[in-house]
């Protein structure tokens, strides 16, 4: 992991990766689009309903996804001062505030014909949205001070107190008796939906993983472009003082 | 142990000589809580049945007011610098300021509770657990709050960005202890509700110091 503090070391990496994730992702929303939306069969319950699913949990394993693992930058960033960290923390936050926005957007338009109602107060809608209101605090945080190393450090502190949050979404369908259905892919004895809807709804979660691997390699190298701009204004404003 | 004690003594000394913060705090908590009556009519049944959870939402607004100032004066007179130099940890620093700040504006919020819950018509079943929850749930707010303060100290608009940090990790208190004093109203027990809150509390106890010590070490670095 220290291999890539280096700055330099990182971008040669990611002019490398990037082609790849991003060719990944045209591809794999192609052929997952067209699998979700005609390929598979309707539910026998939910008829046509269902294909909002394939977007529906991709982006809320993608939500959780990303803050687990902006913590773990957060905490990598915190303990080893690690610089590539904390810009890592702050360019993936955007990215999972929308994979949350469409998760909760993409549950409500199910929820409309299948519940009956667009919202209700249970345990994991409420906790989504916590979810949703941590990654814009944590927005709000890094930007709100003057110097930016504060407000990376600021914002890495409460990515770890929020991690909290984390588990108790994914087992609040377990904990609490609600309205939204247990897990049917990950758990115990294997997934129970059928490979003619399973497939396609993996085929999705990997175009939504390499969208974000994709955007966030792009946002990264913006922010470390920026860095630099910043650096050499400062030494050219520097220069003008002292010359 | 005595350091401590000193620090606890020290801000509440502070606090009752300047003396605005916990009858602010009191005040607020009070015309929160009557400004519903006028909202949604004095319908004695209507007042009766949202009561538990006025009261907890007021609760949590009134104990976000006076946080902003829980480190700002210390760190902007520079003393909370040498707070973090003294062989006191900082942990216990931000415990101990924690502590001041519960008493003086947590504790009072718990007093005036119960005459809020009259002007609402609550029912007589809920009193005792009203009060119980506010004296488990406060401390919490406190706790989670100082991490909040510690985060903003010195950002730009500190105190609109703590309330909109700190409130989405308040959800979990109100849950609960709007819970379980709708429980005692309907003739359940309000055990589980207590018992997750004091797990909460449990948990916040050792952990919000710890992290709100990280954070405050960003801002004196």
């Amino acid at each position: 992991m220290h291999r890539f503090a280096n700055p330099a070391r990182f971008l040669r990496l990611s002019t490398l990766l990037l082609p790849w994730s991003a060719g990944a992702t045209v591809v794999l929303l192609i052929v997952g689009l067209y699998l979700s939306l005609f390929g598979s069969p309707p539910d026998y319950q939910q008829g046509d309903t269902v294909r909002i699913m394939y977007i529906h949990v991709p982006a809320a394993w993608m939500s959780l996804f990303v803050y687990t693992n902006m913590a773990a930058a957060a905490a990598a960033g915190l303990v080893w001062k690690h610089p590539l960290a904390d810009l890592f923390a702050k360019a993936a936050a955007p990215i999972g505030a929308g994979f949350t926005l469409v998760c909760l957007v993409t549950g409500s338009l199910w929820g409309a014909p299948m519940w009956g109602t667009w919202w209700v107060w249970d345990a994991r809608l409420t906790s989504v949205l916590i979810l949703f209101f941590l990654y814009l605090g944590y927005m709000a945080l890094v930007n709100a001070f003057d110097d930016p190393q504060r407000g990376t450090r600021a914002g890495n502190v409460l990515l770890l107190v929020g991690i909290v949050n984390v588990p108790i979404i994914k087992f609040s369908v377990d904990w609490w008796n609600t309205l939204h259905q247990p897990s049917s892919v990950i758990k115990m004895g294997g997934p129970s939906i059928d490979s003619s809807m399973l497939i396609p709804l993996l085929v999705m979660a990997g175009a939504f993983t390499s969208y974000f691997i994709a955007v966030v390699i792009l946002r990264l190298r913006t922010e470390i472009a920026h860095r630099k701009i910043q650096t050499l204004r400062f030494s050219v404003a520097g220069d003008g003082a002292t010359g | 142990m005595n350091r401590f004690l000193r620090l606890v003594g020290r801000d509440l000394r502070l606090a009752l000589r300047q003396g605005s913060d916990a009858t602010i705090a009191v005040m607020f908590f009070v015309l929160c809580v009557v400004l519903f009556p006028f909202g949604v009519g004095p319908e004695p049944n209507i007042l009766a049945r949202i009561a538990p959870g006025v009261i907890w939402v007021a609760a949590l607004l009134a104990s976000l007011l006076s946080l902003e100032r829980l480190f700002q004066t210390d760190y902007e007179d520079g003393s909370l610098e040498l707070m973090s130099l003294t062989a006191l940890p900082l942990e216990a620093v931000v415990l101990a300021k924690t502590l001041a700040h519960w008493l003086v504006t947590g504790l009072p919020l718990i007093a005036a509770a119960p005459l809020l819950a009259v002007l609402l018509n609550m029912d007589g079943a809920g009193f005792g657990v009203l009060v119980l929850t506010l004296a488990i749930g406060t401390p919490i707010l406190s706790l989670i709050g100082a991490i909040g303060a510690a985060l903003t100290l010195g950002a730009r608009r500190g105190g609109v960005l703590l309330s909109l940090l700190i409130l989405p990790l308040y959800i979990p208190v109100l849950i609960f202890g709007a819970g379980a004093i709708d429980a005692a109203i309907n003739g359940l027990t309000p055990r589980p509700h207590l018992l997750l809150l004091a797990g909460i509390l449990a948990a916040a106890l050792p952990l919000a110091p710890w992290a709100g010590a990280a954070a405050l070490r960003q801002a004196v670095e």
